[in-house]
């Protein structure tokens, strides 16, 4: 090739001769960047500068949305009535079920390409269980389960279960933590006045095996949406079923708090400021999804398995943290987000402020006319800015002041929020610790409980704190065991010097790392 | 924490409580630990928390914060610690010439069932640990009746974790309310017993076997320290008296570290993976049932 490339040319070559991308991974990331160079949807200056400046950001969906960001197809219409663009009739029995939903999920789009919700199994499959025992249950369930992991490879692929106790459930329960592998990620929806206490439990005993699943509070989001008329998808996002979301914009809140005088200006002319940017670039990227992407002419939306009406844009939030310490700081106060409750309060009334922003909001594409507001959980290229809500990594409190400091804040995102509690691995001597911890969580007002079971910093043996860099340090072994890292920080850490794991988590990753 | 204690209420110096543990006994438990021991262990592991503060006031110079001040309390200098200006660096601690804690609260039943009622959706249950926690028996005893007679907090379980050195008596006078006891066994000889922590094992062991009849035995446990505890050298009689016990009594066995630990004990070494593993299967030849090994060893 003697021939001098272009730019964009030399991109793509790059991508082509990556040594450590598969080709499949290879489509993907060329698919991306043939989009991006397309001009990018018509928005003001205004919005280009809180675009540029990092205040407010697309989470690199792409120039010209050709996709909705997330898509929960309603699979009992499908199951249902089969489907004349695929060419299947209606499922049978189990191993139909199974069969059609191996083959629809690789019709269901994301902004990853690999679908984000697999639906809510137990209710779907449990009409065709019919005389089969627990044990072909099991061996049908299990093989399904490799499959998932082995064909649809993402983190953010998401499986629901519960509220309700069944043999299904049950049984999905006991495959996940027996193969605990990374795909799919699990939901399980409780109800206290549904679910039994024993099936919470082995819940909480699954995520002392395998971190999953996370735990949602049913009514809670029922409220929100209808009985049935929702799911949680990716990372902890609540959406309309048989719907989904069509963009995710999101508001840095450090950034835009460094630009307030005071609290009061923050609140009442600063947020309402940037908020109204967020709408007009919801507004534009929807737009083109809905107008000119030809996306809702497919069958999906034609067979009745989605439906435009119900997709919304989600208008999403991060930096909480920050944004807190900061106007704490204005106002010469020395409390700190997360421990002070003056700090604590304060957070509670950005949120709700930005839900009243939210609510009193029109677009031109939402659900009732409305955005959803949701807590963003970050993405690999964030630096020195918290997730969401959450406590700054590092400086959280013990995971029952953790969940009293945050809980505050849960009743306003519609669309969920991201917030994760670590646990250290003591917990899976006893699990009914973690029961206590998820049941005390979801009464004080969570919307979801998501804990990770890690070998924290610290850990307690009986009795007694230690550190284990203090152990570490102790014994001059100089070194501590490095977590494996997901896809996404070795891709931001590394470039791509290393391969990328077999399983990723490319919503982390929205731009490859050059 | 701070409320006005109120005249004639029983109050406890408490040198630290935590909201979440999961491994001082069942489930999530709020654990309160309690200042002050009766044994002297050259092997403890938190030697901050065995002895009252005496005031002497040598720590006060060396807090960066300025959270340890000398105040005057009929004319006696008293060491006072300022809870919102500390920063929890524990130097105080390194410095104590007097294995003690300037950290220390004074908290009431009320104060403590306040925070019990606020946590109460997160837990199990409340474990009292130490120090030695039922030097403050009395106390105890006021907290774990009014947690019972309380509609709101009658299911939490109450959990002592102590070295067993109470009397028969002062255990049947907490029976009433005590869920369960979690015991120290850390010598199987008496002299072994009495150099490794400046007291014989009588009452310990009379402890155990006192406590199992009255179904109050949730755990014992065994700290092995290689060569100089005696509990693998005596390793029959230590299996028989556990093997004894009933089925529902959680073993345990702790391997030594010198995470915390001070003087001599620093030059022992610790008791490894593959040694707590070699105790156990020794052990396991007469006790014949599963027991609850280190999840971390450092």
């Amino acid at each position: 090739m003697t021939q001098a490339l272009s730019e964009l040319q030399q991109k793509f070559h790059n991508i082509i001769t990556n040594p450590n991308l598969s080709p499949k991974q290879k489509t993907h990331w060329l698919s991306l960047e043939a989009e991006a160079s397309l001009p990018y949807v018509a928005v003001s200056d205004a919005v280009r500068e809180v675009m540029a400046d990092g205040s407010v950001c697309d989470m690199f969906e792409g120039h010209a949305p050709f996709k909705p960001r997330y898509v929960l197809p309603d699979y009992a219409v499908f199951l249902k009535n089969g489907s004349e663009y695929l060419e299947l009739a209606p499922a049978q029995d189990f191993d139909d079920a199974l069969n059609m939903l191996s083959i629809i999920y690789h019709h269901v789009p994301s902004v990853t390409s690999i679908p984000v919700y697999l639906g809510q199994l137990d209710d779907l499959l449990m009409p065709y269980v019919g005389e089969l025992t627990d044990e072909q249950l099991y061996t049908k369930l299990k093989r399904f389960w490799i499959m998932l992991d082995r064909t649809l490879p993402d983190a953010f692929m998401h499986v629901n279960i519960g509220p309700a106790d069944s043999p299904v459930c049950r049984t999905i329960l006991k495959v996940d933590a027996e193969l605990k592998q990374i795909a799919p990620n699990l939901t399980f929806m409780y109800d206290p006045a549904v679910t039994p206490d024993d099936l919470l439990r082995q819940a909480a005993s699954n995520i002392c095996e395998c971190s999953k699943p996370h735990i949602a509070n049913y009514p809670m989001h029922a409220a929100a949406y209808g009985d049935k008329r929702f799911g949680i998808v990716s990372c902890y996002n609540s959406l309309p079923l048989c719907g989904g979301s069509n963009t995710l914009v999101r508001m840095n809140l450090k950034l835009v708090a460094a630009k307030a005088k005071d609290e009061a200006d923050f609140l009442e002319s600063v947020l309402p400021y940037h908020s109204e940017l967020m709408r007009e670039l919801m507004n534009a990227r929807s737009s083109f999804l809905h107008q000119d992407s030809n996306f809702f002419e497919s069958f999906l939306a034609k067979e009745g398995l989605i439906d435009e009406q119900r997709f919304a844009p989600m208008f999403g939030i991060y930096g909480m943290a920050e944004a807190v310490n900061q106007l704490m700081d204005k106002a010469g106060k020395a409390g700190r987000y997360g421990h002070d409750v003056e700090a604590n309060e304060l957070g509670h009334r950005i949120s709700a402020r930005l839900a009243q922003l939210v609510d009193e909001m029109t677009v031109t594409y939402g659900l009732n006319g409305k955005a959803v507001l949701h807590a963003q959980g970050g993405i690999s290229i964030d630096d020195a800015v918290t997730p969401g809500v959450r406590i700054p990594y590092g400086t959280e409190p013990d995971p029952v002041s953790y969940v009293q400091a945050t809980a505050g804040h849960h009743q306003y995102y519609t669309s969920g929020i991201s917030d994760i509690l670590t646990i250290d691995e003591t917990v899976k001597a006893n699990p009914e610790a973690m029961f206590n911890l998820a049941k005390g969580a979801l009464m004080a007002g969570y919307r979801e409980f998501t804990a990770n079971v890690a070998s924290n910093d610290l850990v307690r043996i009986t009795g007694y704190m230690v550190k284990l860099s203090d152990i570490a340090r102790y014994d001059d072994e100089g070194s501590r065991t490095n977590t494996t890292f997901l896809g996404a920080e070795a891709a931001k850490n590394t470039g791509v010097l290393e391969r990328m794991p077999r399983v990723a988590s490319l919503e982390m990753t929205p731009a490859l790392a050059r | 924490m701070t409320s006005a204690v109120k005249p004639l209420e029983r109050t406890a110096k408490v040198s630290r409580i935590l909201n979440f543990s999961c491994v001082d006994g069942p489930g999530n438990r709020m654990v309160i630990f309690l200042q002050g021991c009766n044994f002297n262990c050259i092997s403890c592991h938190n030697p901050h928390t065995i002895n009252h503060c005496n005031h002497c006031g040598d720590c006060v110079p060396h807090c960066p914060t300025g959270a340890l001040q000398i105040t005057k309390d009929t004319n006696e200098n008293k060491v006072t610690w300022v809870s919102s200006l500390c920063t929890q660096c524990d130097l105080c601690l390194d410095v104590c010439p007097h294995q003690s804690n300037p950290k220390i609260s004074e908290i009431s039943v009320s104060d403590l069932l306040a925070l019990i009622r606020k946590h109460h959706f997160f837990l199990s249950g409340i474990t009292v640990s130490g120090g030695e926690a039922t030097l403050q028996l009395p106390f105890i005893i006021a907290l774990f009746s009014a947690i019972k007679a309380d509609a709101e907090l009658s299911h939490l379980t109450c959990f002592i974790d102590s070295n067993g050195e109470l009397t028969l008596t002062g255990w049947d006078k907490v029976a009433p309310w005590l869920d369960g006891a979690m015991i120290d066994l850390k010598s199987w000889q008496s002299e072994t017993h009495q150099w490794l922590v400046g007291r014989n094992n009588h009452r310990v062991l009379a402890s155990i076997k006192h406590l199992a009849d009255l179904g109050k035995l949730h755990e014992v446990r065994l700290l092995h320290i290689p060569g100089k505890s005696d509990l693998d050298i005596e390793v029959a009689a230590v299996g028989k008296f556990l093997a004894g016990l009933p089925e529902s009594v959680n073993i345990r066995l702790n391997a030594f570290q010198h995470h915390g630990v001070v003087g001599e004990a620093l030059e022992w070494s610790k008791c490894s993976k593959s040694d707590i593993e070699y105790f156990h299967s020794l052990l396991y030849q007469y006790v014949r049932r599963p027991m609850s090994l280190p999840g971390v060893y450092s």
